[in-house]
Formats: C-alpha cells, sequence, structure tokens
C-alpha cells in the first residue's frame, strides 16, 4: 500500500466533487434543519425537556452524527457502485500502478472524510443556532471521521454483495432507518423495553451520538468507551471491503 | 529480448476455459497482433497481461516480472488502451489526463505539458475542456489512446484501437502506432480488421476458442497457408469474421 497512489485517487474524488457538487452543498443542509424544525420547533412544543435539556439541544448533536453517518454511506453505496460498474471509473484506475486495495482504501477514506466534513458544515449551523454550548464538540471532528470509516466500510461489504443497485433499498429500509431512529438521536433509550434497547445499545450509530451529545456539552466521561467501541468495530468490519471487492472484481 | 512470455497461460470463469494454455513471447519494439472471432480469448490475455485479472493457472511474465508478484511495476510501464470505454465522464478531457497521469506519479505541470503535445498528436489539441458525453465515439477512442500514452510506456496494450473509427480516423491511429513502433515501443493489439494485421503487425497470433492456432509473420503465415492473410484467418478458425 502506497500513499501517494491513494491520495492520487483521493484528489480525483475531491475534483470531482468540487467541480460537480461542491455546489449543491446547500442542500445538505436542508435536511437537517427540516429535522431540527419539525422535531425540535413541532415535537418540541409538546416536549419540553429530556435529561433536563431542551429537545431542541437534545437532539442537535444526533442530527450532526446522522448527517455525518448518511454522507458516508451514500458515498460508499450508491457512489462507489456507479463508479465500479456504470462509470467503469475502477477498470480505469486498475490499468494504473494503483492496486485494489489502494483504491478501496481511497474510497474509504473518501467516505470518512466526507462524514467529517458534512458533520463539521452541521456543527457550524447548529453552532449558530446557539445549540451547542461547550466547544469541546470540535473534538468530535476527528470521532466522526473514525465513524465515518466504519461505516463507509459497512456500505461498501453491502456495495461488494448487492446483485444490482436497486438492492440499495433494502440495505436502507432495514437498516439504516431504523438506525437512524433507534440511535438514542430523537429520544433516550431508556424508554424503550429493556430487550429492544439491548439491540439499540449494539449500534455504531447510538455511541456516536452519545459522544457528540457528551461533547456538546462539554463532558469527557462517556466519550473514551464510546470511540473505543467504534475503534473496536471498525477494526473488525474494515478488512471485509477489501477481501469482498477482490472477489467480486478479479473473481 | 522478450518483454512478454506465456508459458501454458489459462484462464476460466467458472468451469469455462476463456483461454485454455496458450504460449507466445513478444519481443521488445516488435508490433504483435491477436486476431480472432469474438470470444476467442483475446481480451482476456490482454487484461491478464495488464495485470488486470490473475492468471487461473500458468506462467506470465512482463519484463521479466511474474503478473502475480509485481503487478504494481508492471502497470507503471504499460500503456493500456481498453476495448470498453472507460473515460471519466465526470471530468473533461484535460482533467482525464492530468488525473489519470497522476496515478502514475506524474505531476500536473509535466501532465499539462504531455496532454498538450499527445492531443495535437491525436488532433484533439480544441477539445480540452471538452465534456467527455460531447465527444464522439471516435473521438473518445482517440482519446484513451492518447491517455494510454501519458506515462510514456514502453509496451502499449491496445484492445480493438480503431473500432468504430471512420476511415480518416483509423489513418491517423495507424499513422501514430507506426510511429510508436518507429520508436522502439512494443505494441500489442487485437483487432478484426484483417487489413489492419496486415499493416501494422510484424507477426500475429490466432486465436479460437481460448487458444493460439497459428501465430508467425503475416507472410510465413500466407506462404504456409495459402492464400491472403484473411483466407488462412478463414481457413485456421472455420468462422467468418464480425465487427
Ligand atoms: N467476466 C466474465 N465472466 C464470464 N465469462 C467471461 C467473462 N469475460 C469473458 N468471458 C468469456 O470468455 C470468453 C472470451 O472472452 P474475451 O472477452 O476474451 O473474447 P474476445 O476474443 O476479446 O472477444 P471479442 O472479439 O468479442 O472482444 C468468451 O466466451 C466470454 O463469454
Ligand atoms: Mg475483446
Amino acid at each position: 500500500m502506497k500513499a501517494s497512489r491513494v491520495i492520487s485517487v483521493l484528489r480525483r474524488h475531491l475534483t470531482v466533487y468540487t467541480k460537480l457538487y461542491l455546489s449543491s452543498i446547500a442542500l445538505n443542509f436542508a435536511e437537517p434543519v427540516l429535522y431540527l424544525a419539525a422535531f425540535g420547533i413541532g415535537l418540541g412544543a409538546f416536549v419540553q425537556q429530556i435529561d433536563g435539556m431542551p429537545y431542541l439541544n437534545f437532539i442537535a448533536p444526533g442530527i450532526i452524527a446522522s448527517s455525518a453517518t448518511f454522507g458516508a454511506v451514500y458515498e460508499c453505496t450508491y457512489g462507489t457502485y456507479v463508479r465500479m460498474f456504470f462509470q467503469k471509473t475502477f477498470d480505469a484506475i486498475l490499468a494504473t500502478p494503483v492496486s485494489l486495495y489502494e483504491l478501496v482504501a481511497a474510497e474509504l477514506i473518501w467516505g470518512a472524510l466526507k462524514s467529517a466534513f458534512y458533520g463539521s458544515i452541521i456543527m457550524l449551523v447548529l453552532a449558530l443556532f446557539g445549540l451547542l454550548p461547550s466547544a469541546l464538540i470540535l473534538f468530535a471532528v476527528p470521532v466522526l471521521f473514525l465513524s465515518g470509516l466504519l461505516f463507509a466500510s459497512l456500505a461498501m461489504i453491502v456495495a461488494a454483495i448487492v446483485p444490482g443497485i436497486e438492492s440499495f433499498n433494502y440495505f436502507y429500509t432495514l437498516f439504516m432507518t431504523p438506525l437512524f431512529l433507534f440511535s438514542g438521536i430523537f429520544f433516550p433509550l431508556t424508554g424503550l423495553p429493556p430487550f429492544v434497547e439491548n439491540i439499540a445499545l449494539l449500534s455504531p450509530l447510538h455511541h456516536l451520538v452519545t459522544a457528540c451529545r457528551a461533547l456538546a456539552y462539554g463532558q469527557t466521561g462517556g466519550v473514551f468507551t464510546d470511540v473505543l467501541w467504534i475503534t473496536a468495530a471498525l477494526v473488525l468490519v474494515i478488512p471485509w471491503p477489501f477481501r469482498l471487492l477482490r472477489k467480486k472484481l478479479i473473481k | 529480448m522478450d518483454v512478454v512470455r506465456a508459458h501454458a497461460l489459462t484462464r476460466k470463469y467458472g468451469d469455462f476455459f476463456a483461454v485454455n494454455g496458450i504460449d507466445f513471447a513478444i519481443t521488445q519494439g516488435e508490433c504483435f497482433g491477436f486476431l480472432g472471432p469474438n470470444g476467442a480469448g483475446k481480451t482476456t490475455t490482454m487484461k491478464m497481461i495488464s495485470c488486470f485479472l490473475p492468471p487461473s493457472s500458468g506462467d506470465l511474465h512482463v519484463f521479466d516480472m511474474s503478473v502475480c508478484e509485481k503487478p504494481g511495476e508492471i502497470k507503471a510501464r504499460l500503456g493500456v488502451m481498453p476495448q470498453e470505454d472507460n473515460l471519466d465522464p465526470d471530468l473533461n478531457v484535460i482533467e482525464n489526463l492530468i488525473v489519470y497521469a497522476r496515478y502514475f506519479g506524474i505531476g500536473k505541470r509535466e501532465a499539462m505539458l504531455r496532454a498538450g503535445e499527445l492531443l495535437k498528436f491525436i488532433e484533439l489539441s480544441e477539445r480540452n475542456h471538452t465534456p467527455i458525453k460531447d465527444l464522439s465515439g471516435g473521438m473518445k477512442r482517440r482519446l484513451m489512446l492518447v491517455r494510454a500514452l501519458m506515462n510514456n510506456p514502453e509496451i502499449i496494450m491496445l484492445d480493438e484501437p480503431t473500432t468504430g473509427l471512420d476511415p480518416a480516423s483509423r489513418r491517423s491511429v495507424w499513422d501514430r502506432m507506426n510511429e510508436l513502433k518507429f520508436n522502439n515501443t512494443t505494441l500489442l493489439l487485437t483487432t478484426h480488421y484483417i487489413e489492419e494485421a496486415e499493416r501494422l503487425c510484424d507477426r500475429v497470433a490466432i486465436m479460437d476458442r481460448g487458444r493460439i492456432v497459428a501465430v508467425d509473420t503475416p507472410r510465413t503465415l500466407m506462404i504456409t497457408h495459402g492464400g491472403n492473410l484473411e483466407d488462412v484467418y478463414l481457413k485456421l478458425t472455420g468462422r467468418t469474421l464480425e465487427g
């Protein structure tokens, strides 16, 4: 694995991104702002406080975590798949000294960078609304990169095994949506039946949300455990995109 | 000196032998052509030489290095023009070349210089900022050739380089290939055009159903088997030409 080659692929993605998508960055604000409006203001009118904080403040860190996560997941499901099969970008790159592993590493890092980048943007917006009291939230950025690597790996595993691009629907409906709803973004998991709560505690997004929430309030106590959990999951998951794509592309 | 050596080279897809135990050697500076009907195994052979597909069995050495052991080192010295268009549709002409050169560790300044020369060489100079989707099929093929030359390769692998080109563009690609030959670059090509093989190739391998049925200079093949190269081809493969 040669860093310079991984970087050459990352620079390709960056070139395309700055050229085609940077102009649409405003769209990335739209979704979280909608959630804030619907849940924070709409629902917040009925739910005044959770865990001793105003409802809007409660959900704000979770919005950072989920936007970042979806950024990585979209990139390494649809984005990767299109590059791999429709645009044949992978074929072109693999005719150069770049190896498959270097290419996969670049995809994952790109997904993680998007996670950190999207998370940071949302962070900025929420901070302007005064929803992030502590500057410690800045430490969430590297955590978003780490969790981004984890989610990018999961997404690429899916991209490697789906028979066609339509099949991503299953992944989003059966995995990402429950993850989004039951990771403690909108309500604390303690309200759930113990059996459901135990499953939800396994959600990597839950650990990211908890870490972001703690940092937003200037607490550092549990953050270490959450980061450790994300790291452990990452170590378990990250070999698989490499193995599966090798199998898929080289046969 | 042989730059490519294959011995009992085999590639299977499942149980199907796409390439079935072929032997050949390609000498530095020659133009070597694979001729054969659809599905003969030409592209599969090219992909193994360009370290894209690992052989199922047999030996394959490029520049005296095994394709299984040193793919990075080998690919750095090859220029590959695949059969399928895989230009980067998100980038324009010049960006395609700069980004591609970067995969070889070539910086932007050098890539711009080289791209400028090559685009002139292939008569695409005015098109630097054209998006890929606005290029005609023939322009895309020519741009793929330029892209394959960005790293100054020692061997150029061309999989059906002139398929889909109008006669004038075909001539212009042939001229370029002759210039490359003149500069002692090794050329490897596959083609369905007998005329192309006859004009350019020092030697041709006629492939059929995963095997090489004959390999020699076009002249010797014609003398041995009688008739022109097309007659030889039809006789040896027992099929008609497509494409
Ligand atoms: N990815 C693949 N999976 C399964 N079979 C394949 C695959 N690629 C090629 N084949 C089969 O291998 C055989 C050789 O294919 P190849 O592409 O090498 O032929 P070719 O000589 O280049 O043909 P053409 O002139 O049509 O380009 C064909 O029968 C083809 O169906
Ligand atoms: Mg072919």
